[in-house]
Parts: C-alpha cells; sequence; structure tokens
C-alpha cells in the first residue's frame, strides 16, 4: 500500500495528465488559423520545407477519446488510480486463486478415481499409466532425462540397477520424499598417501584396472571405515544408497 | 557561411557500416537459436554475450548514429545556420565512436550490468553522458543560432530525444562501482526492476520513435517534395506522445511482484498512446498523400511509406499486447521478438534507410543515389525480409503461448518446455532467412553509398537564406 502523500500524488498526477491531454486535444482542434490564404502556416524552411494546418481527422479525435473514456472506465472497475481499488475487485492473486480452483476441481474429477485404487490396480490402469507419463514430462524429465537415462549426477531410472529399491513404496519415497545422500567425511585421520590408496581400492571394485600393491594397502582402511554401510564387495545397502 | 557536412558525412558511412555489423550479428544469433551448436563452445560467441551485442548494436551503433546524423544535418538546414562548433561536432562523432567500440570488446567479454538495453558498464555509461551532452550542447547551441523565428518540427521530435534520453540514462544506470568492470544499481526488487523498464519502455517511445519521428518530418516531405499535411496534428500529437510515452512501462512487468494498480495504469496508458502514436502516421502519410505517382518511379519513398506503415501496425500491435489478457499469452514468447523487428527493422531501419538514400546524393549536390536499381533491390529485400521474419515469429509466438498454457484434465502440462523449442525449430530457421534476406540489402546499401559519395567531390554547401516571412505575431 502506497503512504497517503503517495497515493494522492499518483491519483493527481495520473487524472491530470489524462484530463490535460483532452484539453490539448480541445484546444488544437479549435486552435486559430494560421493560414495564409492558400492553406499552409506560411512559414518556410530550408528553400521548400512547408506546413499545411489541415483540421484533425474526425476518427482519429474519435480514437483518442474513445481511449480516454475507457481509461476512465477501466480506473473505475479493475482500479489503477493507488490504493483507490476498482469496483470488481480484481487482483492478479485473485485471477491465480480462481484459476488455481477451477483446475483443482477438474482435477478433482481424475484423481478422486485413482485415489480408491489399490497399487496393483494403479499399475494396471492404462489411464493412470497416461498421467503418470505426462507427471514424469513436467516434473522429473529435465534431470533424468525424456527417455530417463539420467545424466552424470542424475541417476538412471531406465535400467534395473536402484539405488534405494525398486519396490513400489521404495519408489514412491524416492518421488515424495526425495533421496539425499548420507555419506559424511570418513578420512578424516588419514594422509594424503593413506587416501590415494583406498581410491585406487575402491575403482578396483567395480573392476577397473588398478595397481595391486596399492589396492593392498588401501583395503586395510576401506575394511575399517567403509565396510560397514558398503558391503565388503561395494555392493552397498538400500538404507543408506548403493554403491 | 557553409553547413558542417564532414561530420554529417562521418555519421552517414558509419551509420552504414554498424548496420551491417549489428544486423550480422543478429543473423548469428538467430542462427544459434536455429542450430545452438553454432557457438562452437566459445564464450564469446556464446548466445548470452552476443544477444546485447546485437541489441547494442543496431539501436546505439545503427540507430545512434543514424540519428546524431540526420539531426546535425536536418537543425543546419532548418535553422539556417552551420553548427556551432566544429571541434564539438568532432568530439561527438569520435566519442560516439569510442562507446560503440567500448561496447563491442566488453559486451562478449561478458561484462554486463544485466539490464535490458543498458547492458554497458559504468565507466562507459559515465563516457556516453560525457558525449551525449557535448551532443545536446551542440544540437541545442545550433536551435538558439537560428535564423528563423519557428522551429521546424523535425527539431521538436530530435530536441525530445535528446533531452530524455539523458534523462532515461542517467537514471537507470545509476550504480555503486565496486571495481572496473562491475557495479550494482541503487535500486533493489520491484523498484529497480519499473526503473529499468521505465527506461526499456522509453528507450522504445524517444530513442526509437521520437528521434526517428524527427527524421520522418525532414525527410519524408523532402523527398516527396510536398507540404506537411497538418501543423496542428503535429502540435498535438507530439506533446501528447512525450506525455503518455511516460507511462506505459509497468506494461513489460504484467502478471509480476509490480503492484496491482502500477500494472493497471501501465496498460490503460498504452491504450491511450495508440491515437498519439498514430498521429505521426498519418501527418506522414498524408504528407506522401499527393505524391502517390511518385512512388512508381521512386524505391526511397516506397522506403519511406513502408516505414510509416510498419510505424502504424507495431504501435498498433504494441497498445494491444499491453492489454492483461493478451499480454498473459503472448509475454515471454516470440510473439514480442516479431513486434519488436516490425518496429526495429519495419519502422527503424526503413526509414534510416529511406532518409540516408535521400541524404547521401543531397551531401555532393546531387538528388539521387549513384543507382536507383539497387535502391529498389534493396527495397524488395528488405521488405520482404520483414515480411518473413515477422510472419514466422508470429506464427511462432503465438504457437508457443497456447502450447505453455494449455494442461490436461489431470492438472499436467500437454506439452514440455522441450516439446514448444522443437516445435518453434523450423519457424527459427525461416525467422533466420528473413534476416538473411534483410542482411543481404545492406550490402547493395553499402555499395551504393560508396559509388555515390566517391562520384563527385564534396564541396561546402553555401547555408541557404531563410524565407522572409518577418517574425512570428
Amino acid at each position: 500500500m502506497l503512504t497517503s502523500f503517495w497515493n494522492w500524488y499518483v491519483i493527481v498526477i495520473t487524472i491530470f495528465t489524462i484530463l490535460a491531454s483532452l484539453w490539448l486535444l480541445r484546444w488544437t482542434k479549435n486552435a486559430g488559423n494560421q493560414d495564409d490564404g492558400d492553406g499552409s502556416t506560411g512559414h518556410v524552411w530550408d528553400e521548400d520545407l512547408v506546413e499545411l494546418n489541415n483540421p484533425l481527422p474526425r476518427w482519429w479525435l474519435q480514437l483518442f477519446y474513445i481511449t480516454i473514456i475507457f481509461a476512465f472506465v477501466y480506473f473505475a472497475l479493475y482500479g489503477g488510480l493507488g490504493n483507490l481499488g476498482g469496483y470488481l475487485g480484481w487482483s492478479q492473486e485473485g485471477q491465480y486463486d480462481a484459476e488455481m480452483q477451477t483446475a483443482i476441481e477438474a482435477q478433482e474429477a481424475v484423481f478422486s478415481r485413482y485415489r480408491q485404487m489399490d497399487n496393483e490396480a494403479l499399475m494396471a490402469d492404462a489411464e493412470a499409466n497416461a498421467t503418470g507419463q505426462r507427471l514424469y514430462a513436467n516434473s522429473c524429465a529435465m534431470c533424468h532425462g525424456s527417455d530417463a537415462r539420467g545424466a552424470k549426477g542424475f541417476p538412471n531410472l531406465a535400467d534395473d540397477d536402484w539405488l534405494y529399491g525398486d519396490s513400489f513404496d521404495a519408489v514412491m519415497h524416492s518421488i515424495v520424499k526425495g533421496r539425499v545422500g548420507v555419506m559424511p567425511v570418513m578420512v578424516g585421520g588419514l594422509d594424503d598417501g593413506a587416501i590415494g590408496d583406498l581410491v585406487v581400492y575402491v575403482q578396483s571394485l567395480s573392476g577397473q584396472k588398478a595397481d595391486a600393491q596399492l589396492a593392498a594397502n588401501g583395503k586395510k582402511n576401506y575394511d575399517m571405515l567403509c565396510v560397514a554401510c558398503h558391503q565388503a564387495d561395494g555392493s552397498g545397502n538400500k538404507t543408506t544408497g548403493r554403491r | 557561411m557553409t553547413y558542417n557536412d564532414k561530420v554529417v558525412r562521418q555519421f552517414v558511412v558509419v551509420t552504414v557500416l554498424w548496420g551491417i555489423v549489428g544486423m550480422l550479428v543478429g543473423v548469428i544469433i538467430a542462427a544459434q537459436l536455429w542450430m545452438p551448436q553454432l557457438n562452437f563452445d566459445i564464450p564469446w560467441l556464446s548466445y548470452g554475450r552476443l544477444r546485447p551485442l546485437h541489441t547494442n548494436a543496431v539501436i546505439f551503433a545503427f540507430g545512434g548514429s543514424g540519428l546524431i546524423g540526420t539531426s546535425l544535418y536536418v537543425v543546419q538546414r532548418t535553422c539556417h545556420v552551420r553548427l556551432i562548433s566544429d571541434k564539438l561536432a568532432s568530439f561527438v562523432f569520435w566519442g560516439w565512436q569510442l562507446v560503440i567500440v567500448a561496447a563491442a570488446v566488453s559486451l562478449p567479454l561478458g561484462y554486463t550490468q544485466g539490464k535490458e538495453y543498458a547492458e554497458l558498464e559504468w565507466p562507459i555509461d559515465i563516457l556516453i553522458t560525457v558525449v551525449w551532452v557535448a551532443y545536446a550542447v551542440l544540437f541545442f547551441g545550433t536551435v538558439a543560432k537560428r535564423r528563423v523565428s519557428h522551429i521546424y518540427v523535425a527539431n521538436w521530435f530530435y530536441g525530445a530525444f535528446i533531452l530524455t534520453i539523458a534523462l532515461l540514462h542517467i537514471v537507470n544506470n545509476l550504480a555503486l562501482p565496486v571495481e572496473l568492470g562491475k557495479s550494482y544499481p541503487i535500486y533493489t526488487g520491484a523498484v529497480d526492476a519499473m526503473v529499468q523498464w521505465w527506461y526499456g519502455h522509453n528507450a522504445v517511445g524517444f530513442f526509437l520513435t521520437a528521434g526517428f519521428l524527427g527524421m520522418m518530418y525532414y525527410f519524408v516531405p523532402k523527398q516527396a517534395e510536398g507540404p506537411v499535411y497538418s501543423y496542428r496534428l503535429s502540435i498535438v500529437h507530439f506533446w501528447a506522445l512525450i506525455a503518455i510515452y511516460m507511462w506505459a512501462g509497468p506494461h513489460h512487468l504484467h502478471y509480476t511482484a509490480l503492484p496491482n494498480w502500477l500494472q493497471s495504469l501501465g496498460m490503460v496508458f498504452s491504450l491511450i498512446l495508440l491515437a498519439p502514436s498514430w498521429g505521426g502516421m498519418i501527418n506522414g502519410i498524408m504528407t506522401l498523400s499527393g505524391a502517390w505517382h511518385k512512388l512508381r518511379t521512386d524505391p526511397v519513398l516506397k522506403f519511406m511509406i513502408v516505414a510509416l506503415s510498419f510505424y502504424g501496425m507495431s504501435t498498433f500491435e504494441g497498445p494491444m499486447m499491453s492489454i492483461k489478457t493478451v499480454n498473459a499469452l503472448s509475454h515471454y514468447t516470440d510473439w514480442t521478438i516479431g513486434h519488436v523487428h516490425s518496429g526495429a527493422l519495419g519502422w527503424v531501419a526503413m526509414m534510416t534507410i529511406g532518409s540516408l538514400y535521400c541524404l547521401i546524393p543531397r551531401l555532393i549536390g546531387e538528388k539521387k543515389m549513384y543507382s536507383i536499381k539497387a535502391v529498389d533491390i534493396h527495397f524488395w529485400t528488405s521488405t520482404i525480409g520483414v515480411v518473413v521474419y515477422i510472419a514466422s515469429m508470429w506464427i511462432a509466438g503465438v504457437m508457443q503461448g497456447l502450447m505453455w498454457r494449455a494442461f490436461n484434465e489431470d492438472g499436467t502440462l500437454t506439452y514440455s518446455f522441450v516439446e514448444s523449442l522443437v516445435a518453434t525449430n523450423p519457424y527459427y530457421l525461416i525467422r533466420l532467412l528473413g534476416g538473411l534476406l534483410f542482411l543481404s540489402g545492406m550490402f547493395f546499401f553499402a555499395w551504393n553509398t560508396w559509388k555515390t559519395l566517391s562520384s563527385k567531390e564534396m564541396k561546402p554547401i553555401t547555408a541557404s537564406e531563410p524565407a522572409d516571412w518577418g517574425e512570428h505575431a
């Protein structure tokens, strides 16, 4: 809300500007001709530049008047003069709420049916699957890709490797509550050499080429620091996220 | 007493040059939208840096040089005096070129204030202010020294353009510098947005409209060899235009954090703006009305009539797009890009080109360009180019607006964003072709300008004596 001073400032200067335009129109419309007898103003510039003084085109004048009348009608109905609201009480927030209400009521018809179905029935229902596909395109595809094959940092959802489990409830949890990695820094007491060895050992677990001696050095620390969550073979568990 | 046409000639030549450069950058970014790989993963060629380079180059380098050059030509001839200072004129020319070069270097390097059409950082802003004040002194000083009592209508518009741009530029660029290439605006939040679009909209209103109306009011009657249609129409539309334009900025911020009353105010004033805008079109077209037959033989007049038509069309489209329900569909789509280019190519560029085709031969005491045929070819490439450009963007824009708002009965969006991009892609190619066509005509312009200016030695032109009609009663 504007303070009282600025509110009146806006109202006065707005109405003044519109009325001044109106005055300008009427004044120039009736302004006396400086007619030299040939329809021109008698001024000449640069040898041949002259001006006629034809009357304002009537249709143009009426267009101007119509927009001015529209301005006052619009201000009265929708507001625009500072804090003076419009008769219809319009606001963008109100328009948003009304449109959302309409949309939510329309959706209710669709979702009330799904709500009465169990998981099995939902998975078998063609319409529910179509809705799911659209929800995926709206909300998931920008990270996981329209083909669900993910990207760097965003898991592939199209293979059968599920970090947090593939059950209905586990996937539901991922969608509704999200998943956040839980791993804290574990190497506080190690020097750079030991950390390097540990990296080599972790790489060797997924079959990458690794120096056997360094990996053996790293294994000692893996068995102490990492094994509790990630298992001895590095396959992990579903509570903390696999691998 | 002779006219200072040296500075006019300098501005004319760079107008052609910067026109080609600015439009070429436009064509490059249009190609990138069609095929994003065309930035070749080089930061300096990325869309985000080249886009402000394109807008700054076409508006301030091409449009600005055209406006300053023609205004210095017009003010001398309609005041019947030489510019007050040759040194100041030279400073304005070289200062403005320095601004352009600084923009052309700093923008691709990524220096930006992030304000549309006001991207340049504070050291360049200060340079612009200094040059602009020098330009104002040069222009108004010459008007003050005039040898006729009445100030010709073209000079009202050039004058309003010069004064208002100074005001807009300074207020919108008030910022706190932290280092040479970085500053923060003194405004915050919605106020910053409102100041920016007060600036942005009036840059359109006073740079791209009032300034070019000044050009129109001199070169249309000059080329048509007929009288200006209505003196009182020019009075009423001048005052109404500059009074109402100031209020229309909020329509750039419909459905945002801007207060409701301000959005409504901006929309209402945008609609009132329709008649004042059309006043200029009526005066221009009716001035040509005695010369319709010349359109068959004079492509320069064709440029002018088409420019006035696009002016009328885009000043009708603008108020319509400011209506909230229309804006809800058009905002953020390529419709806006189409609208801007019907103004920028159709009105601004074609009026500049037409005016320069009238001015250039007169610099060497002739009335016609070296090749009328080349002017005609340029006219057709420009006209077809604009039509192809804006038609493709209109279709693309309405399509995007409809796709983005479509949703299914389950509340999901019918189309994901990428689907709208895929659907738009062919129109980006068509737009690119339209832009290429427009650019191709500019090379005929450059060749013709070169041939005309080099065909004869430029001799100082004696200032014409004012007609004797005494002091105005």
